[in-house]
């Protein structure tokens, strides 16, 4: 249990990595490295596509990622209707690792453009709920 | 190795608001198939229902649609990925028929978008994506392939109005296809000017939703040869896969499922995109097309928008691309567009494509694609 706490609406609750919401209420965003072979992977995932093993550690999305692409939404599904308008996008850090996520409320969209550098921000919801949005870096 | 052929296309009118079951809807394509390939249900040894089964209330609808369409005792069963369900059906009814476990497959497609309502239909539509990681943002398809568009968009040059082409081309062959869902004619002013639903993409580079089915008979060689006048031959079957999830995605301006479906199907048929007389794009988008002519080899990377800025996608162009309206006029009923686009290449390579018909074709591909670049098929077809 844990992670029914991540996102507007979750549609998982348990997981072998919902450390990630304990890592978002101190302040980070964090991925996880195989401790085989090293391979870094965002989103967080408990068992490694390269090397098939299930010892994993914790690191820190760190440091300004480039936005590589994203789009503003006018309607939304069912549950994030409150939300709009919101924009999602693609984020890629120096060491390749990409993040999925929101671009703040806080960037106006005519100051939105690929490119630019943004910073991953861990972001308290309405009631227990937490994510994490990308901020001007 | 033999030959593998189709014998039979089918598939009902696409719709808004199907008003019946699922069965019957399904039988529509159903029986469409088996009149043009003049069989009777004793002579199909195995069928493949192929559809997305969240929209569907029925469990297992193989074994309903089984008995409804007179296919028992003969082994029937279900395959999903999604949009290109009923292209991977015919994939599995291929190495069926190879293998030679049996002569004559049915390849049923279907899908009652209708079943559900719209808003519960977007919120499952999007969780055709990483429900864990993406979901909880509030993802929809349009918003997805809309990043693929800006992506494009500023590596390549390609505009808003290159994408509102796409459209108007879809509308121009939708008006004259009795079996699309919508008819009507797109102006570019009239693209252009519709509504925003996730930036840069609006209302009308959005495909139709539909209720629909379709069915394709294949079969092996000797029962083609012996069963049909003009057997439409599988000439390459490509299918490929790509991360689920966004962060995973090497480019956002293709699909590298396309492109690697696409090498294995022109390698199998030993042809090039040079050879292909007429094809079927998964356009469920207007990007979604303009990534199809680079991912295919019919533009270099970037430089699709020629391709529809020079009209080369008309009939009479250099490469005719969803002369039926494709999934943006002709509608997308998930389970059986696949089915739909082969039906329509098979009458292509038939000459039996009406006002639709490019003159004289002799290959034929089509292009599908399940969620956003998840599963990736790419079929070439061609005549003797």
């Amino acid at each position: 249990m844990g992670f029914e706490r991540f996102g507007t609406v979750s549609f998982v609750a348990q997981t072998k990595v919902a450390e990630f919401i304990g890592y978002l209420d101190e302040g980070k965003v964090m991925g996880t490295q195989c401790k085989s072979c090293g391979t870094k992977f965002f989103p967080p995932r408990n068992d490694c596509a390269q090397c098939l093993g299930s010892d994993i550690e914790w690191f820190e999305i760190t440091g300004k990622g480039k936005l590589l692409t994203f789009s503003k939404l006018i309607y939304a599904p069912a549950g994030f209707e409150g939300d709009l308008p919101y924009r999602i996008c693609v984020v890629e850090y120096e060491d390749g690792v990409k993040v999925f996520g929101r671009i703040s409320p806080s960037i106006p969209d005519e100051d939105v453009s690929i490119g630019m550098a943004l910073v991953a921000v861990p972001v308290k919801l309405s009631g227990e709920k937490i994510a994490y949005e990308f901020q001007r870096a | 190795m033999q030959k593998v052929g189709i014998i039979g296309v089918g598939q009902s009118t696409f719709v808004r608001g199907y008003e019946g079951s699922i069965r019957e809807l399904a039988f529509e394509g159903f029986q469409e198939s088996m009149r043009d390939a003049q069989l009777k249900p004793a002579d199909i040894n195995a069928s493949i229902i192929c559809s997305a089964p969240e929209y569907d209330k029925q469990r297992t609808p193989a074994g309903l649609l089984a008995e409804y369409f007179g296919l028992n005792p003969q082994p029937t069963f279900y395959i999903e990925s999604v949009c290109s369900s009923s292209s991977m059906g015919l994939r599995v009814a291929y190495s069926m028929i190879q293998a030679g476990l049996h002569d004559v497959v049915a390849v049923i497609g279907f899908q009652k978008m209708s079943e559900i309502s719209s808003a519960e239909s977007q919120e499952r539509m999007g969780r055709g994506a990483d429900i864990m990681w993406e979901s909880p943002f509030g993802t929809m398809m349009p918003a997805y392939y809309a990043m693929h568009a800006r992506a494009h968009m500023n590596t390549y040059g390609t505009t808003e109005e290159d994408l509102a082409l796409i459209r108007v081309k879809a509308a121009s062959y939708g008006q004259i296809n009795e079996k699309a869902v919508y008819r009507k004619e797109v102006t570019l002013e009239k693209a252009l000017g519709s509504d925003p639903v996730a930036t840069p993409l609006k209302v009308f580079d959005c495909c139709a939703n539909a209720d629909g089915s379709s069915c394709i008979i294949v079969a092996s060689e000797k029962m083609a040869k012996k069963l049909s006048p003009k057997p439409v031959w599988i000439l390459g079957l490509g299918a490929a896969s790509a991360a689920i999830n966004m962060p995973g995605r090497k480019t956002f301006t293709g699909l590298t499922c396309a492109r690697e479906a696409a090498k294995q199907a022109y390698g199998m048929a030993g042809l090039t995109p040079q050879d292909i007389d007429v094809a079927e794009a998964h356009d469920c988008f207007t990007i979604a097309e303009m990534m199809a002519y680079e991912d295919l080899g019919f533009a270099e990377r970037g430089k699709g928008k020629e391709l529809i800025r020079n009209k080369e996608t008309y009939i009479g162009g250099k490469i005719p691309v969803n002369v039926d309206g494709g999934l943006l006029s002709k509608g997308h009923p998930i389970g059986a567009t696949g089915g739909s686009q082969i039906r329509t290449i098979t009458l292509q390579l038939r000459g039996e494509a009406g006002a639709m018909q490019v003159e004289g074709a002799k290959t034929g591909l089509v292009h599908n694609i399940g969620g956003v670049g998840i599963y990736g098929n790419v079929s070439i077809f061609g005549r003797d």
